[in-house]
């Protein structure tokens, strides 16, 4: 063996994911007090709008959508590629959503958004550090085990959420996000843990890199979706009901965008990530080639991988599909998701098969 | 892929009835045939399929598959007496080669090209074709924008679209200039044709993947075989102790090759502690040699890393112990000699070991029991073995005489002996006790029956021998599949119109439109690039492309459909039901 193991850098990596889920709870306590704070200023808005407008209604609505107009810098060019967009017209009168269609950043400034992004930055450093050090504990890649494929996994998921916001206002997800990702590491401590070791000879092949890192970057996108696709199907009952009879009890859901802008940008997503678990399969089958001799032998974890590829597929299509869109497309990724939690869980640790390498 | 739309409407009463009484019109039989085929490929049954696949796949990994462990399976139907049986008969034991697996998946593929032959044709005359005609309304677009060259550029209504054709030609766009002379010359222009291509492609490979997969099921082979150090495997028949030929395998295809298992090492975890004598390495060096008159050669097997010989690969796939023992019958004889290969039970290469011997006189002797590589007796007084490696390694045995039932013909596992017709010499129960040996050591047998010395302990491995004709082809399918996936996921199919025109007060109008085919979230990007490119050619001030008002003027037909008036049509325009897809939808 080239590296040896290092017991102590192990356990920096332990205390550095400790103190990664610490920073991501205070994060997770701003973005949900940002979704608070916000909405109850909404909410004073709309009091104000409302009172104003019994007086003078149209001067409001104009007012409104001149200022909106006039906050964006992009001009013409950027204007109302979909009927959606023009959600940001509805301005702060009785709209059911304030949010941008187009999530790009507004001008106002939401302070306890930018505390709660600044601790996930935090977080997610620390939990890098954590990576990297149980990588170096181990002398090789940190996904040999289901311990490390969750924390890697959920550093990936903070990584890719914190990229995003660099060209998206995604900060709406923040709860969502941060949630999972605490989820993540806590499932890894606490039922997955694993103390540093080397990887059993079937895993000790450059395809472990390729197939494995394919696999969690995919998942970590899927994760960004399945919170998407679960806030279009609330956001859009929202809608319906708002429209419906005008009580809103969702407050806070007017900081998330129109279901259609969610369903668009999850859409792009999960054909990001439909492609890199394409490739997780067809890498996944040359390796199984090179380790059992056979590239598809229906093993348990193939034939989830093979299902969730298929219920994706389905998603893809259903978009292209009339009457399959929206919310049954919602439902599609969210089943799709499930079934990557299933596959990476219950087939693991349950299920009898070629890939029993959860460590446990 | 047709479509149709769904229309749901509530009927009211007399309408119903009056579809009741209504005589369909007969189809006749080639009617059906076409309904059917209608039905068949159109995108509604093919989500449907592939849905369906999905939900198919998943009793196989819940119930244990007859191809991967036939063993189990019969284990799990004489566990399971109420169910196992009806479970069998449903075939889910064998899913994928299932009647109703396989139909889900030949009708999805028959979908699939009554839909792919068509769009191919289809497309083939599209990419033949020149753009559509120039839109009476090019502003009622997706994306619309008006330019206004001044009247003392010097560039009338025609130079104007000549020069939009120039400029959309080196963007790839294909392009035709309308009635380039007369009072409002226009142009059509489209790219993005292989977005249509990587789709057909995509699923094109799917069928050649299915077909490779097919093909390697006719002609390939797989066997297994297990080698003692010393040992060598040729590739012939006999040489196999499994196999498994493929529906048109032909013995001719065996090359006779051979393999000599030189020495099989193990490298074991001595550094963490949770994974403590945990293997970490397996090598085994092997002597090859392509033919029987060939070099011999030596390389190296290692798991993940298989050998290639002559049109097979040979893998890695399991190991363990093989004590070296040494059997005199009750006359003196020899009856057998050499190594055991013991089936590993437990941890630490806990193996058992059965021994026949038929060739003993005047009773055959049979042993079973177990081969300890590190023996331990815990305070249970329950022998267990402490490390994988040898460092107290143990048999221990009972033995037996009588007739073994070899001579009868019928085939028998090696791994067990059937006590049913013999006689107990050696058990733990018994006067004699059982058999413990340590390496090196012999111990007689009770009655005269003969002996048995413990001479050493070797290492065997188990090699798993491949031969898919159809995995090259099943690769470069898959790679074809991504490539097209990538092409028709992220090439957006555009169509771009221009007209242009000469006002009263000489000035140049220009219009365009922008229509995506698809999904396409880039259009607004496009047309903003194809702004600018415009602006740079006719060299027109900046602020004609940052001038919010100046554009909303132009484009009132969008103003009034986006803004709305009042705040009810800021709620009501949100829940729009709008496709995704835009204005035109084509799959």
């Amino acid at each position: 063996m080239p590296f040896g193991i290092n017991e102590t850098m192990g356990q920096y990596s332990e205390l550095f994911m400790l103190l990664a889920a610490g920073t991501y709870t205070v994060a997770f306590i701003a973005f949900a007090w940002d979704l608070a704070k916000s909405s109850k200023a909404l909410r004073a808005v709309d009091l104000k709008a409302a009172q104003a407008g019994a007086a003078a209604k149209v001067p409001v609505a104009a007012g409104v959508g001149a200022g909106s107009s006039g906050a964006r810098l992009d001009g013409p060019a950027d204007r109302a590629e979909r009927p959606s967009s023009s959600a940001k017209a509805g301005g702060a009168g009785t709209g059911v959503v304030t949010a941008d269609g187009d999530m790009k950043y507004a001008t106002e400034r939401r302070v306890p958004a930018r505390v709660a992004v600044a601790l996930t930055v935090l977080a997610a450093v620390i939990h890098g550090a954590g990576v990297v050090t149980r990588a170096l504990g181990a002398g090789r890649v940190p996904w040999g085990n289901m311990y490390e494929f969750l924390t890697t996994g959920a550093f990936l998921v903070a990584a890719v959420f914190l990229l995003s916001l660099i060209r998206r206002d995604l900060r709406f997800l923040g709860t969502f996000v941060v949630g999972l990702v605490i989820i993540m590491l806590v499932a890894a401590s606490v039922a997955f843990w694993t103390p540093v070791g080397h990887l059993v000879p079937a895993l000790q092949s450059y395809w472990l890199v390729i197939h494995v890192s394919i696999a969690v970057l995919s998942s970590a996108l899927f994760t960004l979706t399945f919170a998407m696709s679960a806030l279009q199907l609330v956001q859009s009952h929202r809608q319906k009901t708002v429209g419906a009879d005008g009580v809103d009890k969702l407050g806070f859901m007017r900081l998330v965008p129109s279901a259609l802008s969610l369903e668009n940008l999850s859409y792009r997503i999960n054909a990001i990530a439909f492609i890199g678990w394409t490739f997780t399969l067809m890498f996944g089958a040359i390796w199984a080639e090179k380790a059992w001799g056979r590239f598809w032998g229906w093993d348990t974890k193939e034939v989830w991988t093979f299902v969730i590829w298929v219920v994706y597929a389905g998603y893809l299509h259903a978009r292209a599909t009339r009457g399959w869109t929206g919310t049954r497309a919602a439902w599609l990724s969210i089943v799709g998701y499930l079934c990557v939690i299933f596959n990476f869980t219950i087939v693991n640790t349950l299920f009898n098969g070629l890939h029993s390498y959860s460590g446990l | 892929m047709s479509e149709r739309v769904n229309v749901k409407k509530k009927q009211s009463a007399p309408v119903a009835e009056a579809k009741a009484q209504a005589a369909l019109p007969t189809l006749g039989p080639k009617g059906m045939l076409r309904w059917a085929w209608t039905q068949l490929t159109s995108m509604r049954t093919a989500l449907f399929l592939l849905l369906l696949l999905a939900v198919a796949a998943v009793p196989g990994s819940l119930f244990p598959q007859r191809p991967a462990n036939p063993a189990t399976v019969t284990q799990y139907i004489k566990d399971h007496q109420d169910y196992g049986k009806l479970l069998d008969t449903l075939q889910l034991y064998d899913v994928y080669s299932s009647v109703w697996f396989s139909a889900i998946y030949l009708l999805l593929f028959i979908s699939l090209i009554g839909c792919v032959v068509p769009r191919a044709i289809a497309h083939y005359k599209a990419m033949r074709s020149q753009p559509p005609r120039t839109p009476q309304r090019l502003s009622r677009l997706p994306e619309y924008g008006t330019l206004v060259i001044p009247s003392g550029a010097g560039i009338p209504a025609s130079d104007a679209i000549n020069g939009a054709a120039g400029l959309l030609g080196k963007r790839g766009y294909r392009v035709e200039v309308r009635d380039a002379d007369g009072a409002l010359p226009s142009l059509g222009a489209e790219r993005g044709f292989l977005k249509e291509v990587g789709n057909l492609v995509f699923h094109t490979s799917l069928i050649g993947v299915l077909v490779s997969v097919a093909a390697g099921g006719l002609f390939g082979y797989s066997g297994q075989r297990i080698l003692v150090e010393g040992d060598t495997f040729v590739n012939t028949l006999v040489g196999y102790d499994q196999f498994n030929p493929g529906t048109n395998f032909q013995s001719s295809q065996l090359q006779p090759y051979s393999l000599q298992l030189d020495k099989f090492n193990i490298t074991f975890d001595r550094e963490s502690k949770g994974k403590f004598g945990q293997p970490i390495d397996f090598a085994a060096t092997v002597t090859t040699k392509e033919n029987p008159d060939a070099p011999p050669k030596q390389e190296t097997l290692k798991v993940n890393d298989p050998v290639s010989l002559g049109g097979t690969s040979i893998y890695l796939t399991g190991n363990g112990y093989a004590p070296v023992v040494t059997i005199r019958d009750g006359a003196g004889n020899v009856a057998m000699q050499g190594p055991v290969v013991a089936k590993l039970q437990g941890q630490n290469y806990y193996s058992s070991v059965v021994i026949k011997v038929p060739d003993a006189q005047p009773d055959q002797l049979g042993f079973v029991g177990f081969f300890l590589p590190t023996a331990f007796v815990n305070d249970k007084n329950v022998s267990f073995s402490a490390d994988p490696e040898l460092f107290n390694p143990q048999l221990t045995l009972n033995s037996y005489y009588g007739d073994l039932g070899l001579n009868k013909g019928a085939p028998q596992n090696v791994f067990e002996l059937d006590v049913k017709n013999l006689t107990p010499l050696n058990a733990r129960n018994l006067a004699a006790g059982g058999i413990t040996l340590a390496p090196g050591s012999t111990y007689t047998l009770p009655d005269g029956k003969g002996s048995i010395s413990f001479d050493g302990v070797k290492r065997y491995i188990g090699v798993d021998i491949h031969h898919n004709p159809g995995q090259v082809s099943a690769l470069v399918f898959a790679l074809l599949a991504v490539a097209g996936l990538i092409l028709s996921l992220y090439v957006n199919r555009r169509r771009v119109w221009v007209r242009t025109g000469t006002a009263a007060d000489g000035r140049t109008m220009v219009e365009y439109g922008l229509l995506a085919r698809g999904e396409d979230h880039r259009l607004a990007g496009e047309a903003a690039a194809l702004r600018k490119l415009f602006s740079t050619e006719w060299q027109l001030t900046d602020n004609s492309l940052t001038e919010d008002s100046a554009a909303s003027q132009q484009t009132p037909s969008r103003t009034s459909d986006n803004v709305p008036g009042s705040d009810d049509n800021a709620a009501g325009s949100v829940t729009t039901p709008a496709g995704p897809t835009g204005p035109e939808k084509d799959q």
